[in-house]
């Protein structure tokens, strides 16, 4: 293992109580500062292996470390996004973001105090006592993820965050994590069944084969994105064939 | 409602009613149908007097403790019927039978064990109201959303915070409209645990005016009873609205 990976996976499989084999000995590791994508067809058991390493779910074999701790359920070290946002719908953008401080016992000003900087670093600054019914898929995931960035965990695991927002959202949603993250040095683990979101977004690709879901490739697109704009990075040759490679793997898998 | 296009507020047809009932009373059709302008009269004079003030007492203090220990049994009972498989599986069929039953008859019963008084009819309200609560707090917390408890989970909730931060605030709408049927049932809990007993609160003014034929007097008190579960209940239910509101997004 790298010297800087801070979530190890070591031989880890799901078997659910009904009998389904969601996960077969995945061994891997994530780097510390790094994106790294958890891709495959559906049902692979990329969700799985997300909540597994957020401490959501155990597993029935093997175990995940963060920094170098043995995960036995949810830690401070990891935060996580929702697929489906998961807001409180009887809470303001103000608390919903303060709400994982708030479950640590953060006194109230200390905490909305923090909320505001994160709302205003995801964009949503005026929007504080807005409620999420109020606002679009794009902006209630910037709570999601503002909520996530609140707590100032090192970890930031995504499950699928943009697939309930449209596409030009979610774009720009994308180019606005790369800079938070980039930012803010977090280490980002993200769901996603995007082959395009994956090459445009990852350090690192992991790639799962379908049920149960094992180690198919770990790819690490050598994308110089440092000055580049968004639309040069989507014209950049290893980013195509990036895109190509994931492809020519993934479609064996799709029936 | 709208009459030839004009819009008549709800309280109209209210109106109409007490108007039919007036001319009813002046037809003298029947002795049980007083006027009801004297109805009201009966009513002026009845409220202040020192008998009806203390049978409304008693009467509210029996609703308010049948009614808090329904409410402070029944809540808890219901979330946890909803999250422990076994609880909710051992007390399921009960539940089902009792809020279906005719509690009234087990009134006498009461009376043998509880003894003819107050206690019997706090009991009565009990039972009338609590198995109503327990089935919508259980339906309630049973549809919380799944994912805000994963949520909350991640960010390190303790159990007791899963409870009062996210599975109560998302059952609060079921919650609410437990609560106001099982109010509306206390209500008849009161009455017709008083009227068995008859001897103390509402009851007895209504054996009392019954008995001797004072259907003025018993007219009113039956607008008063009316008027106090229909005025509850619409204020729980306006209170449903507001939270309603904001659960709009689950």
């Amino acid at each position: 293992m790298l010297a800087d990976t801070i979530v190890e996976v070591a031989g880890l499989g799901k078997t659910y109580e009904a009998g389904v084999e969601a996960l077969k000995d995945v061994t891997l590791g994530f780097a510390r500062g790094k994106l790294s994508t958890l891709l495959g067809p559906s049902g692979c058991g990329k969700t799985t292996l997300l909540k597994i390493i957020g401490g959501l779910i155990p597993p029935t074999a093997g175990e995940v470390r963060v920094e170098g701790k043995k995960v036995d359920g949810p830690g401070p070290e990891r935060a996580f996004v929702f697929q489906d946002f998961a807001l409180l719908p009887w809470a303001n953008v103000l608390r919903n973001v303060a709400f994982g401080l708030e479950l640590r016992g953060v006194p109230q000003d200390q905490r909305e105090e923090v909320a505001r900087k994160q709302i205003a670093e995801v964009g949503l600054a005026g929007f504080e006592t807005s409620y999420p019914h109020q606002l679009s898929g794009g902006m209630r995931q910037r709570v999601g993820l503002a909520r996530a960035l609140a707590v100032d965990a090192h970890i930031i695991l995504m499950d699928e965050p943009f697939s309930s927002v449209d596409e030009q959202t979610r774009r720009k949603f994308q180019e606005d994590l790369l800079d938070l993250l980039r930012h803010q040095q977090k280490t980002v683990l993200f769901v996603t069944h995007s082959i395009e979101e994956a090459a445009y977004l990852s350090d690192q690709i992991v790639l799962l084969t379908p049920r149960p879901g094992t180690l198919s490739r770990i790819i690490h697109p050598d994308i110089e994105r440092g000055r580049k704009s968004s639309d040069e990075i989507r014209r950049d040759k290893n980013y195509l064939d990036t895109v190509d490679e994931i492809w020519q793997i993934l479609k064996q898998y799709v029936a | 409602m709208t009459l030839l296009g004009t819009r008549i507020p709800a309280s109209l047809s209210l109106m109409l009613w007490f108007i039919v009932w007036e001319l009813v009373g002046r037809a003298k059709l029947s002795t049980i149908f007083p006027p009801f302008s004297q109805v009201v009269v009966a009513g002026i004079t009845v409220l202040p007097s020192e008998k009806f003030l203390r049978a409304v007492e008693i009467s509210l203090r029996s609703f308010a403790i049948g009614m808090a220990l329904a409410l402070l049994i029944g809540i808890p009972t219901g979330v946890l019927m909803a999250r422990v498989e076994s609880v909710g599986r051992v007390f399921g069929t009960w539940v089902n039978i009792f809020v279906s039953a005719p509690i009234s008859a087990l009134v006498p019963i009461l009376m043998g064990v509880i003894g003819i008084g107050e206690g019997t009819v706090v009991v009565t309200v009990f039972l009338f109201a609590v198995f109503v609560i327990i089935l919508d707090v259980q339906v309630g917390t049973k549809k919380a959303d799944r994912s805000l408890v994963e949520m909350a989970r991640s960010f390190g909730a303790q159990r007791y915070q899963i409870y009062t931060k996210v599975l109560i605030l998302s059952a609060l709408p079921e919650i609410l409209a437990g609560v106001r049927l099982g109010a509306i049932r206390g209500v008849k809990g009161v009455v017709i645990g008083q009227l068995l007993i008859s001897i103390i609160g509402i009851g007895e003014l209504f054996e009392l005016y019954s008995k001797h034929f004072l259907m003025e007097e018993f007219w009113a008190l039956v607008i008063l009873v009316f008027a106090f579960a229909f005025l509850m209940s619409e204020a729980i239910a306006f209170l449903e609205r507001r939270v309603e509101y904001y659960a709009s997004a689950r």
